[in-house]
C-alpha cells in the first residue's frame, strides 16, 4: 500500500484547490511575483491542468524597480512554459516617477503594488486571483482562510469570511466582488524550499550566493543593481558574496552575506539561521520581515 | 523526536532525505483556555525547535511581564496572539499551526474562544484525522469535555487522545489518571468513540510529551508525540471503495479527454471498472495521468486525471466510483445539520448545498429535532439558531450521488450556502436516502405549459405582489385581474388572506410558518402557470429568500415581482383590517412591520409607489408591463 509523503499531500491539496477555484470563477488570474512561492504555485498550476496549460494568465504587478535578474528570469520562464503573462505598471506611478528614494518605501509600495493590483484586476475584470501567501509566514496569518472574499472596492470584510469545512470551497460571490485564493496556505517555508529542491523548480539566481556589488546602509546590504541608485558622496559599491532570502524592489531588499550556492546550502542556512543567525542580524531580519508585510498589504 | 539542527549542519542531504519521507497528520485540540491548550501547542512548537532564539528572548521578557508562570517560560504566549484580533471584531474560527518531527509533519487545528465554539470546532474537526481532548487532572471530566467529544464523534473522528494534563498539580497521581480514564471511556463508548488512548501529561513541565517522564513510572504507554507520530490513518482511507469527484473536465485538444479530481477514498488502477454517477454508466479506467507521468496506481489523497475506455458524457460534479461498490443517488436525505449562520435556519427556505464539486438547490423539508450538545437530549424544534445542531430531512432540486458520512467523509459531508449573502451558513452530514426519494418518480407529460397556453393565446405568467399589510396589494391585484378578464384572458388570483382559510389553514405566522406558506403558494402558482394561466399572487412575502425561491421555481422569464411600496406609517394609518392596531396593542404577534421584519425588494420588476399613484394607474402599469413582456396581445 502506497503511503503519501507530506509533500505529496500538500501538492495534491493545492492542485485540488486550484482546479476547484478555476471551475467556479469566470475570469481567474494568478498573481506572479517572480519569487520562490510564485515559482512553486506556478509549478503546481502546470501540474493541475496537465496535459493542458493553466486556463488563466499570470499577472505581474510590476514596480519597474525589481532586480534585473528577476525580469530576465520571468521572461525566459514564461517563454519556456508557454503561459500567458500580463505585466501591469501603475501609469500614475510612471507619470510621477514614483521611486523608493524620493517617495519612501511605504508610498512607493502602496502606489505601485496595492493600487497597481487594484487597477490591473479591474482593467481585466478578474473575479478570482491566486496568491502565494502561507499561514506560517507569521503568527497572525495562522487563522487565514484559503478563500478570502473581497468587496468591489477590494476591501477585506472580516465579518464575511466563510468557514471552510472538509475540502469544500464556497466560491459564490456577487457581481463586482472578487475572491483571493491561497493554494499554499498549509505550506511552510521549509516545505517550499524542499519542494523546489525535489522537483528541480527553477528559481531566480539571486537566491544563491554570488559576488555582487553592494553598499551598506544602516546595517543593511543593498545591491547596486543599476545606475538609478543614488550613491552618497564617498559611497563605493564593494563586491561581496551575498544572496537574498526574499525578493522585491532592489533598493528595498536587504542581502545577507552567504556562501550558499546550492539549494541544500540555502536550506541548511535557513534551518541554522533560525537558531543562531537571525538574532545577530536583527536589522536584516526586520528588513526582510517588513518586506513580507508590505507584500501582504499590497497583494493580500 | 525532532530534527536536530546538528543533522542539518553535518549532513544536509541526509536531513533533506529524512524530511522528504515524512507523512502528514492533521489533528484538532479540544479544551478551554484553562485546560492548558495553548501551553500544549506552545510546547509542541518549542520542542520541535520552531521557536527562534530571538522569539525566545521576547518570550522570556513577556513571560516575566504578563506570564502566568511566575516569571518562568510561559509557552502559551507563543500561540495566544489572537486576543487582540478578537477585540478588533475579526472572526477567528480556526487557527492552523505547523510543526514537524523526524517522522511527520503536523497541522494542528486550534479553535480559540468559548463563543461560537460549536461552529469553530466542527470546522476544525472536519479535516482532522485525530482529536486531542484535554482534561485538567484537577477537574476531571467536565460538561465541556462531553460536548467536545460528542462533536468529535459526530464529525467522524475515530481516534481520540485523552490527554490528562496538569499532572504535576496532582502529584503525578496514577489513581487520578485512572479514575478520569475509566469515567471517560464509559461515556465515550456511549457516543461511539472506541479508539481512545489516554496519556498523562504536563504540557507545562513537558512530562510525557516527547520522552517518557520519570515522574510517571506507572505509565508505560506512548508519549504524546510518540503516539501522533505513529498512529495509522491512511490504511483505513485506502481500504474504502474508490471515489473521486470530477472537478475539471480536461480537454486541451480533440485527442485528450480526461477527468481531473482528487481521490477521496480507495485506490484506482488502469483497467479498473468505474461507475459514473448520477448517470450510472460504467466504463474502465484507461490511464491515470499526471504531470510526472502515468501512474500504475493512485490512492486516496492524490490529485490525478483519469481517462476512460469509453466515450461517455461526464461533467464537473459527477462522481467516479468503484463499479461494484458505488454510492447511491437520491434527492431526499436524512442529515445532521450544524448551523453556522447569523440568521436562523428555517425549514422550507431555499439554500444551496455543495458536496464534493457538485452544487444543488436544497431545502430542509422537515426538522425532526435539535440536539442539546451538553446533555445530548433531543428536543423538538422549528428552526436552528447559530451553533445549534439538529437532524432533519433535506430535499434537493435534483438527484446527487452520495455516501453516508460515516463511511465517506468527502462524499457525505456538505455545506449549505445562503442564496442572498453567498455565505456558508451551515454544514451537514448525509446519513441515508429517504425511501420516498427512490419511489417518487416524475411522470412525463406530453402536453406542456406552452402547449396549454397556446390554446388560449397567452403566455403563462405569475405576477407576484409583495408589500406590507394594508399596502394595497389585493386591491391592485383585483383591478388587474378585472382588466385582464375584460380582455378575455384566463387568470387566477391567489390571495394571501384566502389561502389561509384552506391551503395553509394549519400554518401560523412564525418565520418558519411564513416560509412554508410562501412555498405552498409558489408551488400552486407554478402549477397554475403550467396550466396556462396568468396567475396573480397577493402575499406579504416579507423575505427576499422566499421571493427568490418563487422566482426560481416558476422561472425568471415567467415571473414578475411587483413591489407595492407603501410606507409603514401610511399603511398603518389606513389599517383597513384593524390589524396594526391589534399588533401595537400586543394582541397580535409576528406582525410584519411591527415585530416581524419586511425585507424590501432590491430589484423588483415593477415598483408601485402608492403615495404617488392611484389604484387604476397602478393597474395600468402592470398591464402595460405584461403587454411589453408579450404575455398577451390586444
Amino acid at each position: 500500500m502506497a503511503t503519501l509523503t507530506h509533500l505529496q499531500r500538500l501538492e495534491s491539496e493545492s492542485i485540488a484547490i486550484m482546479r476547484e477555484a478555476v471551475s467556479e470563477s469566470e475570469r481567474p488570474v494568478m498573481l506572479y511575483s517572480v519569487g520562490k512561492d510564485s515559482a512553486v504555485m506556478l509549478h503546481l498550476a502546470m501540474k493541475a491542468f496537465y496535459p493542458g496549460l493553466p486556463p488563466f494568465p499570470l499577472l505581474h504587478v510590476d514596480t519597474t524597480w525589481k532586480f534585473r535578474a528577476m525580469y530576465e528570469f520571468r521572461d525566459e520562464l514564461v517563454a519556456k512554459l508557454g503561459v500567458d503573462l500580463l505585466v501591469h505598471q501603475n501609469p500614475d506611478c510612471i507619470n510621477q516617477e514614483v521611486n523608493p528614494f524620493t517617495h519612501g518605501s511605504a508610498v512607493h509600495t502602496d502606489l505601485w503594488k496595492t493600487e497597481g493590483l487594484k487597477q490591473a484586476l479591474e482593467k481585466h475584470g478578474f473575479d478570482l486571483a491566486f496568491g502565494g501567501a502561507r499561514r506560517d509566514e507569521e503568527k497572525s496569518r495562522a487563522k487565514e482562510r484559503v478563500y478570502s472574499v473581497r468587496t468591489s472596492q477590494h476591501r477585506w470584510d472580516p465579518k464575511q469570511q466563510r468557514p471552510e469545512l472538509w475540502s469544500i470551497c464556497n466560491a459564490r460571490k456577487h457581481r463586482g466582488e472578487s475572491i483571493r485564493v491561497f493554494p499554499l496556505s498549509n505550506w511552510t517555508e521549509l516545505d517550499v524550499w524542499q519542494y523546489i529542491y525535489l522537483q528541480d523548480i527553477p528559481v531566480v539566481p539571486l537566491y544563491f550566493a554570488a559576488p555582487r556589488p553592494v553598499v551598506e546602509r544602516d546595517g543593511t546590504l543593498i545591491m547596486v543593481d543599476d545606475d538609478r541608485m543614488p550613491l552618497a558622496p564617498g559611497e563605493e559599491p564593494e563586491l561581496r558574496s551575498v544572496r537574498f532570502r526574499t525578493l522585491g524592489c532592489y533598493p528595498l531588499t536587504g542581502a545577507i552575506e552567504s556562501r550558499a550556492e546550492t539549494l541544500p546550502g540555502i536550506i541548511q542556512e535557513m534551518l541554522l539561521t533560525t537558531t543562531s543567525e537571525r538574532q545577530g542580524r536583527v536589522i536584516d531580519h526586520d528588513a526582510s520581515g517588513s518586506m513580507e508585510r508590505k507584500k501582504q498589504e499590497g497583494y493580500f | 523526536m525532532t530534527l536536530t539542527p546538528e543533522l542539518a549542519e553535518s549532513d544536509i542531504e541526509e536531513y533533506l532525505r529524512v524530511h522528504e519521507q515524512k507523512t502528514l497528520l492533521r489533528f484538532i485540540t479540544c479544551g478551554s483556555v484553562d485546560d492548558g491548550k495553548s501551553t500544549l501547542i506552545g510546547r509542541l512548537l518549542y520542542e520541535s525547535k520552531l521557536v527562534f532564539e530571538d522569539h525566545l528572548e521576547a518570550l522570556q521578557t513577556d513571560s516575566k511581564k504578563v506570564g502566568t508562570q511566575g516569571g518562568e517560560l510561559d509557552l502559551a504566549l507563543l500561540v495566544d496572539g489572537l486576543a487582540a484580533e478578537r477585540e478588533q471584531g475579526i472572526t477567528i474560527d480556526v487557527a492552523y499551526r505547523f510543526f514537524s518531527t523526524d517522522r511527520r509533519k503536523f497541522i494542528v487545528a486550534d479553535t480559540p474562544g468559548h463563543e461560537q465554539y460549536t461552529r469553530n470546532m466542527v470546522t476544525g474537526a472536519s479535516s482532522a484525522d485525530v482529536a486531542v481532548i484535554l482534561v485538567d487532572a484537577r477537574k476531571g471530566i467536565l460538561s465541556q469535555t462531553r460536548r467536545h467529544s460528542y462533536l468529535v464523534s459526530l464529525l467522524g473522528i475515530t481516534k481520540v487522545v485523552l490527554a490528562v494534563n496538569k499532572l504535576d498539580m496532582v502529584g503525578y497521581s496514577e489513581e487520578v489518571t485512572r479514575t478520569i480514564e475509566a469515567e471517560y471511556r464509559q461515556f465515550a463508548e456511549g457516543i461511539g468513540l472506541e479508539d481512545i488512548t489516554c496519556i498523562p501529561v504536563s504540557a507545562l513541565k513537558g512530562d510525557n510529551i516527547t520522552v517518557p517522564s520519570p515522574n510517571t513510572p506507572w505509565y508505560d504507554g506512548p508519549t504524546f508525540i510518540g503516539f501522533l507520530e505513529t498512529v495509522e490513518i491512511e490504511a483505513a482511507e485506502q481500504a474504502r471503495a474508490f471515489r473521486m469527484s470530477v472537478q475539471w473536465v480536461n480537454r486541451p485538444d480533440l485527442d485528450f479527454r480526461g477527468y481531473a479530481g482528487r481521490i477521496t477514498s480507495g485506490v484506482v488502477r488502469p483497467g479498473d471498472r468505474v461507475r459514473v454517477l448520477p448517470n450510472n454508466q460504467v466504463s474502465a479506467v484507461q490511464r491515470v495521468v499526471t504531470f510526472d507521468g502515468d501512474l500504475d496506481e493512485a490512492v486516496a489523497g492524490q490529485s490525478v486525471t483519469l481517462t476512460l475506455a469509453d466515450e461517455i458524457d461526464i461533467s464537473r460534479g459527477d462522481v467516479l466510483a468503484a463499479a461494484e461498490d458505488a454510492p447511491g443517488v437520491a434527492d431526499q436525505f436524512e442529515a445532521h445539520l450544524i448551523w453556522m449562520g447569523e440568521k436562523e435556519m428555517l425549514p422550507g427556505r431555499p439554500y444551496l448545498l455543495k458536496v464534493g464539486s457538485r452544487t444543488a438547490g436544497a431545502t430542509v423539508s422537515q426538522l425532526k429535532y435539535k440536539v442539546n450538545v451538553n446533555t445530548l437530549e433531543h428536543t423538538a424544534a422549528s428552526s436552528l439558531e447559530l451553533n445549534e445542531i439538529g437532524v432533519g430531512n433535506i430535499t434537493l432540486d435534483r438527484p446527487i450521488p452520495f455516501d453516508p458520512y460515516e463511511t465517506h467523509r468527502e462524499t457525505g459531508g456538505f455545506i449549505l450556502v445562503d442564496r442572498l449573502s453567498n455565505n456558508t451558513v451551515g454544514a451537514g452530514l448525509l446519513h441515508f436516502a429517504l425511501r420516498r426519494s427512490e419511489n417518487v418518480h416524475w411522470q412525463t407529460m406530453e402536453i406542456d405549459r406552452e402547449a396549454r397556453a397556446a390554446l388560449s393565446g397567452q403566455r403563462p405568467q405569475v405576477v407576484w405582489f409583495t408589500g406590507l399589510s394594508g399596502a394595497g396589494k389585493s386591491t391592485i391585484a383585483n383591478t388587474v385581474e378585472q382588466r385582464l378578464h375584460a380582455f378575455g384572458r384566463h387568470t387566477y388570483l391567489l390571495d394571501g388572506d384566502n389561502v389561509r382559510h384552506g391551503l395553509s389553514k394549519n400554518l401560523g405566522f412564525s418565520d418558519a410558518d411564513r416560509v412554508e406558506n410562501i412555498r405552498r403558494v409558489a408551488e400552486v402558482a407554478s402549477l397554475m402557470a403550467d396550466a396556462g394561466l396568468i396567475v396573480l399572487v397577493s402575499l406579504i412575502s416579507p423575505f427576499e429568500a422566499e421571493r427568490q425561491m418563487a422566482r426560481e421555481l416558476i422561472g425568471s422569464d415567467q415571473f414578475c415581482e411587483v413591489f407595492v411600496d407603501t410606507p409603514l406609517a401610511t399603511a398603518e394609518e389606513r389599517d383597513v383590517k384593524g390589524l396594526y392596531g391589534k399588533a401595537r396593542r400586543g394582541e397580535l404577534t409576528n406582525f410584519t412591520g411591527v415585530d416581524s421584519p419586511y425585507e424590501t425588494p432590491r430589484f423588483p420588476d415593477i415598483r408601485l409607489d402608492t403615495t404617488q399613484v392611484g389604484v387604476g394607474e397602478a393597474a395600468d402599469q402592470v398591464i402595460e408591463f405584461l403587454r411589453d413582456q408579450g404575455t398577451f396581445e390586444l
